[in-house]
């Protein structure tokens, strides 16, 4: 991988990161930035299922795929992992930011480990990588840090206010790092999908609704293309969560949502 | 993105709106009859079977994106293993074009891969929306049967699961009897994971066309024998005009286009048929309204273009959901293949029944089977006459209709699609495929189907 600086703009010369590639949305992304000719460095906890990612993705015309397996909760491994993804990779133009548990909301209620491990996951981990991530970039003046939050974080509603309130940290968080970094040339990009057909929700009621991952998929490349800050997509979900965050509490308190 | 994927959100085995919580729902094919509750569970990675089939207490079926139009796809009350979610690619060798890939990718998802890479499906169906495992198990056949033979055939090797947890390696060397009987085995002898497929080189997606119209099944057979030579052969046949005009149609013969052009990747279908039409909007007279307008469509006697593969192909694909226009009641599909000897005598009696019944069949597609073997046992074509036709259900006539001339199929010799039936009985089965107990015997003994209940009375054992 001997990259040129100056190439590491076009998509076919573009070196990313995807922390969580085996998640539905992120392979599916991951699968048009291979047709592109990306390099790719993809991390996952399942060896089996990283394993097919990554051959599936060189078929698809990556310039070039290694993986890493990784229980990304080891907040304490993530500056190694980090290095070592960068080292391969030869360099870095854009993370991705794609892993995430939805959780059991019902037993989180009763139980504090739960919903403690929802936000480890969602939120402490996230907040870990992308901190030394955002470093990385502003001493390089340059990068993109693309990571996946939800609709689901922009107003806590009982049926997920766990998982919600996970995604609304990390939107929060994404929000302020934004306002450092952006003057220093590093975009940071929050991703807020609404429900999507993955193995996530598969199941789910009325999840033959749910928005297709390969058009999720298109609107994130083009986001991270664009240098956009935040997407909501698909993108109808931004006129809805702006009533949803609207509706008076002593309203929105008496719903079933 | 290959555009293709984002098509497939439209779930051919769809839910009806309003179902409970749980992922049990009514499950239609693509014909819409018949109807069944099942439960369903997408697999995503090869690993996930038969894992996911732990504690199940009724039957499983592994099922692609159902476009079969019967009911070898349903399972009544059981448990469906949707595998379009399971869609990798595993490799590829661009010298030799063996693409290896998990078995729910589509046929639409390997041709957005091959045809920018210079390669086509072997074989292809009258629709891209169909998944590999599903091509397999249903032995599919394409316009180049007399040539190239069954999809099958190009299946150089290929791995089922069984619900047991065993899992076998075949290819015509290893384990060739599970090989034999899982080529259009109607996906009963275990889940297939992934599967190798030979591919074909192709310099355009231009295919060179020739239209020619015929009057009548001799014309018909003269214009197959002089075509030999050609890859894609296939008629339109208007089965709605009696007299003189009784068995018109339209010769469809194409080779790819040998000059070089852009092998770029087809655009996304933008038309959905929008609403189920009303019972009556097919019938006799529009479809024969129909029927003479498309003869005549054609001007001259012989029209020679070149034409994209897309539409070559795929007509129909240009429409999702175009079975809507059958109505909620949905269609019932009769495809036929009668050999040879029999072969004109019995595609004549046939279409005069058709046009007595007074039933339209909108479609109705004729073509000579080649003598090509296929490795599987069960596999549907052999050498001879093969017409598909597809009849708007209507409940006290069609399905007297359909048994009359299933009898007469057998009659003659024939066999009919089991990937297009919904209607024929057990008996008629049975004698249409006399190797059937081998299929029993090597089934996986969690799964099965409805048709395969309602065609040998076998039961899951549990």
């Amino acid at each position: 991988m001997n990259q040129n600086q100056t190439e590491s703009n076009t998509p076919a010369h573009r070196r990313i990161l995807v922390l969580g590639a085996t998640s539905g949305i992120a392979e599916a992304t991951c699968r048009i930035w291979a047709s592109q000719g990306a390099s790719l460095f993809l991390v996952a906890r399942n060896a089996e299922k990283l394993a097919a990612v990554a051959a599936d993705l060189r078929a698809r015309g990556a310039s070039f795929v290694d993986t890493a397996v990784a229980d990304l909760d080891n907040t304490e491994h993530h500056p190694a992992l980090l290095a070592h993804a960068v080292n391969t990779l030869a360099g870095l133009d854009v993370a991705y930011l794609a892993h995430g548990v939805l959780g059991d909301q019902t037993r989180a209620e009763q139980d504090f480990n739960t919903a403690a491990h929802i936000l480890h996951t969602n939120l402490m981990a996230p907040v870990s990588l992308v901190t030394w991530l955002a470093n990385f970039f502003v001493q390089r003046r340059n990068g993109v840090i693309a990571v996946l939050s939800s609709v689901a974080g922009d107003r806590g509603r009982k049926s997920n206010y766990v998982y919600g309130s996970s995604k609304a940290g990390l939107s929060a968080f994404l929000a302020g790092l934004r306002n450092r970094v952006d003057r220093e040339g590093v975009t940071v990009l929050t991703i807020k999908p609404g429900p999507t057909k993955t193995a996530m929700t598969a199941g789910m009621k009325g999840s033959e609704k749910f928005a297709d991952v390969n058009a999720v998929a298109k609107s994130i490349v083009a986001a991270v293309d664009k240098r956009v800050d935040n997407l909501y997509v698909p993108l109808q979900w931004q006129p809805i969560m702006f009533v949803i965050r609207h509706i008076p509490e002593r309203v929105f308190k008496k719903l079933n949502l | 993105m290959p555009p293709a994927e984002a098509h497939e959100a439209q779930q051919p085995l769809r839910y009806d709106t309003g179902t409970s919580s749980s992922a049990k729902a009514q499950f239609e094919s693509w014909g819409r009859y018949p109807t069944y509750a099942a439960n369903v569970i997408p697999l995503h990675w090869q690993g996930d079977f038969p894992a996911v089939a732990q504690n199940l207490h009724n039957g499983i079926l592994p099922v692609g994106l159902g476009r079969s139009y019967g009911d070898v796809c349903l399972l009544k009350d059981g448990n469906l293993l949707a595998t379009p979610g399971m869609n990798r690619i595993i490799a590829f060798d661009r010298e030799t074009g063996l693409l290896t890939a998990e078995a729910g990718i589509s046929l639409a998802q390997i041709l957005d891969f091959a045809v920018p890479r210079g390669f086509f499906l072997p074989v292809t169906p009258g629709t891209k929306y169909v998944t590999l495992g599903g091509a397999i198990a249903n032995d599919i056949h394409g316009k180049n049967h007399h040539v190239a033979g069954t999809f099958g055939r190009h299946v150089t090797e290929f791995e089922i699961v069984r619900s047991d947890g065993s899992f076998y390696y075949c290819s015509p060397t290893k384990n060739p009897e599970f090989y034999a009987m899982t080529i259009g085995g109607l996906g009963l002898t275990g889940l297939i994971r992934w599967a190798t497929l030979q591919l074909k080189p192709i310099v355009s997606r231009m295919i060179d066309y020739e239209g020619i119209q015929f009057h009548g099944i001799d014309e018909f057979l003269a214009l197959t024998e002089a075509s030999k030579e050609i890859e894609y052969t296939v008629s339109w046949v208007d089965c709605t005009s009696t007299g003189k005009n009784f068995c018109r149609g339209i010769f469809m013969q194409g080779d790819h286009s040998t000059k070089r052009a852009p092998l770029k990747t087809s655009p996304d279908p933008k038309l959905v048929f929008p609403i189920d039409a009303p019972g009556f909007a097919l019938n006799h007279l529009s479809v024969a309204a129909f029927n003479t307008l498309y003869f005549h469509k054609q001007m001259s006697k012989r029209q020679v273009s070149l034409v994209d593969y897309e539409p070559f192909f795929y007509p129909l694909d240009k429409v999702l959901r175009w079975n809507r226009m059958y109505g909620k009641r949905g269609l019932l599909q009769f495809q036929y293949a009668i050999p040879w000897n029999n072969a004109r005598e019995g595609t004549v009696a046939i279409l005069k029944e058709v046009a007595k019944s007074g039933l339209a069949s909108f479609l109705a597609v004729l073509k000579a089977f080649g003598d090509v073997p296929s490795p599987g046992v069960m596999s549907f074509p052999k050498p001879g006459l093969t017409l598909a036709l597809d009849f708007p259900i209507k409940p006290d006539k069609s399905f007297p209709l359909f048994e009359r001339l299933a009898d007469m199929t057998l009659e003659f010799g024939g066999r009919l699609y089991p990937a297009k039936d919904a209607a024929m009985t057990a008996a008629q089965f049975q004698a249409f495929y006399p190797d059937w107990q081998q299929l029993a015997r090597f089934r996986d003994p969690m799964i099965t189907s409805s048709f395969w209940e309602r065609v040998t009375g076998d039961q899951p054992s549990l």
